[in-house]
């Protein structure tokens, strides 16, 4: 028998599945066996398979492509629509934490996740036909067809409704795409685009209002279409961000998506889109959080490790705080979405809330860090920066006040 | 062929650990649990050599409280077939009363591989397989690190200070499973979602008397402050006196 008694550490069964200790509140006694068993899933995949390699991606400013298929594995990709479809039919709740585990790794991972699954799936789930459905879900459930989502045009961002991108109906049923969209997450690496253009009916020249916006299943090898990274980024560089141009894009007529209609449809695959990153940004958030933690016990100054000084224990009790705030919300709001009693409003106070802790947070973990935490070693200014995009993307923190304003009042500051 | 796993819930152990009010047991106020990583091990090697093997079966039986079925689903998660939860609210300590519950189950089933992990990171016994097979008078071979099962018969490698041993047994035998066979699938989410509406009974546990009761725990004794004899050179002397004579390392 050995009379030493081995540090814990070196016996820890799989040291990445160590209690959080962002979970003081107890937030997993609110879940179920089923969403906690999803959670420490992906968490231990982001642990194994992100976290190693996503900060010489992020200074490389290159998408860590080699992952797709195992995210498409472990069944990330679409997680809560049926199971008919090839999907894991999981509820909202399990599909939040999957995106908090992602973006926990990295924000430009869960938008990677978001735009397959919220912005692809989802659209050609909810407005496709049968055939368009069987065809694509499947693929994109395993990664195997990547997707991206083209709606915001370079002047059209915050106001969709004036986008130029037009479908002009052919004599015999086709389409022919015109325009130019930007900001499109995985744009030059889509197998596929869901295209939303202004739909004009065969033998009218007038481009109508936004009621005629309509969405396109468009394969990127289509004639016409071209894709163009973006770059120069100081902020989500491990995912790929490109312009699309569409010139003379001709589709057949089976392309379009037969139930979309009007901007309320684009609108409703940002709804989804938005509720993922109100959990995303809660992963961002606990990832600075553990980080600042941490190095807080570790890092002496003064002869005690920092986290004995009070400035950066009220640093980490507001952190934790707004963390655990930001959880409560997205859980109330994932279970409304699974009883269909959640509305736009919610997801637009729930993504303004948790992106904007989670840019504080980061920053507060970055300077607890001091000089370390400018370095790529570390994780809090990678999501720092990160978090910048998505405090501006899916509907900017101003946009979103103004939804909240007039949800409020009455009165919209928009027109 | 039909295989059976049999798993343990576990702390994790990535806590301070504090004794409970009767002295001779751990306090579970705040413990978190998954199954123990040995026992994840033996489920892997169990799911391999279905697919192998294929037609077959893989039973996950697991001897705790009701919350055990969440370690139980968890290797269904993973792909097993279906699970047994013996009831026992409070597991005992000895490994032997904890093997006759375990025999009395396995012996109805006709499996050809009986798996289990070398030893649980919490008893950490490294008794339970091995009992287990003396109950049922069948082969048993320990601490695997290679197995491969054909034709009835099953070979096995064992490391061994310096070296490997390679041994051969017949079936049904029981093996339990070293740290490097394997590394254990992650379990999908659709994996997840199937465990749901996987078959998991529940059954009290059948436990043997216990020979061996734990009368007491001890935390260790908390390790004494560093201690700076001095700076540079000048301090090697002492230094090296200290560690002589105080701490007799050298």
């Amino acid at each position: 028998m050995a009379t030493e008694i081995a540090p814990a550490e070196s016996f820890l069964p799989s040291p990445e599945l160590r209690p959080r200790e962002a979970d003081l509140f107890n937030i997993d006694a609110a879940l179920t066996e089923e969403e906690r068993a999803v959670r420490d899933s992906v968490r231990r995949f982001v642990d194994e398979e992100v976290l190693p390699i996503i900060g010489k991606h992020y200074v490389d400013g290159t998408f860590p492509k080699h992952l797709i298929p195992k995210m498409g594995e472990l069944g990330v990709f679409g997680a809560n629509l049926p199971e008919e479809y090839g999907c894991a039919g999981l509820n909202n709740v399990q599909y939040g934490l999957i995106m908090q585990e992602l973006e926990r790794g990295d924000s430009g991972i869960r938008s990677f996740a978001s735009v397959q699954g919220a912005l692809v799936m989802y659209p050609i789930y909810a407005f496709g036909s049968e055939e368009q459905k069987r065809h694509w879900l499947p693929k994109m459930a395993t990664g195997e067809v990547i997707g991206c989502f083209g709606l915001t045009e370079p002047d059209y961002g915050s106001n969709p409704a004036g986008m130029i991108t037009v479908a002009r109906e052919q004599a015999d049923g086709s389409w022919v795409l015109n325009g130019a969209k930007m900001w499109i997450t995985n744009g030059s690496q889509a197998h596929v685009s869901v295209v939303w253009a202004k739909a004009v009916p065969h033998g009218q020249t007038e481009v109508g209002d936004e009621r005629t916006i309509r969405g396109f299943v468009v394969p990127t090898d289509t004639p016409g279409f071209r894709a163009r990274d973006q770059k120069g980024k100081l902020s989500l560089r491990a995912s790929d961000t490109s312009e699309l141009i569409l010139e003379d894009v001709r589709l057949p007529a089976d392309a379009i998506l037969p139930k979309s209609g009007g901007l309320k449809s684009p609108l409703m695959c940002l709804t989804q889109a938005r509720y993922g990153i109100s959990w995303g940004a809660l992963g961002a958030a606990i990832a600075c959080y553990e980080e600042a933690v941490s190095y807080s016990k570790n890092r002496v100054m003064f002869d005690k490790p920092i986290g004995a000084f009070q400035i950066q224990q009220v640093r980490l009790a507001d952190m934790l705080t707004e963390i655990v705030k930001g959880q409560l919300v997205s859980l109330h709001l994932g279970r409304c979405k699974d009883l269909g009693t959640f509305t736009p409003q919610m997801v637009s106070l729930a993504k303004r809330n948790n992106v904007n802790i989670a840019t504080d947070i980061a920053r507060e973990a970055r300077r607890l860090l001091g000089g370390n935490g400018i370095l790529a070693e570390y994780a809090s200014m990678r999501h720092m920066a990160n978090l910048e995009s998505v405090y501006t993307y899916e509907g900017t923190h101003d946009v979103h006040s103004l939804i909240l304003g007039q949800a409020i009042t009455g009165h919209s500051a928009f027109k | 062929m039909k295989i059976a796993v049999c798993i343990k819930r576990v702390p994790v152990m990535e806590v301070k650990f504090a004794i409970a009010k009767d002295g001779a047991s751990v306090d579970e106020t705040g413990l978190k649990y998954d199954v123990n990583d040995f026992d994840l091990w033996a489920v892997e090697a169990a799911l391999q050599l279905n697919e192998k093997n294929a037609p077959g079966e893989v039973t996950v039986i697991s001897l705790g409280p009701d919350a055990a079925s969440e370690q139980i689903r968890k290797a269904l998660s993973m792909g097993a077939d279906k699970g047994v939860l013996l009831k026992a609210d409070k597991v005992p300590g000895d490994a032997f009363a904890v093997a006759e519950a375990l025999a009395a189950e396995l012996k109805a089933g006709a499996y050809d591989v009986i798996l289990f992990g070398k030893k649980s990171i919490d008893f950490d016994n490294s008794a339970t397989g091995a009992m287990v097979g003396e109950l049922l008078g069948l082969p048993v071979v320990t601490g695997v690190s290679k197995l491969e099962i054909a034709g009835g018969k099953g070979t096995a490698h064992r490391a061994v200070e310096g070296g490997v041993e390679v041994l051969e047994f017949p079936l049904p035998a029981i093996v339990t499973v070293d740290e490097g066979l394997n590394k254990e699938r992650l379990p999908s989410l659709k994996g997840i979602m199937a465990a749901k509406k996987k078959p998991l009974e529940t059954k009290p546990a059948q436990l043997g008397g216990a020979g061996v009761t734990v009368s007491k725990m001890e935390l260790p004794p908390e390790r004494a402050a560093g201690r700076i004899v001095g700076e540079g050179a000048a301090a090697v002397p002492e230094l090296v006196r200290l560690l002589q004579s105080e701490a007799k390392v050298l």
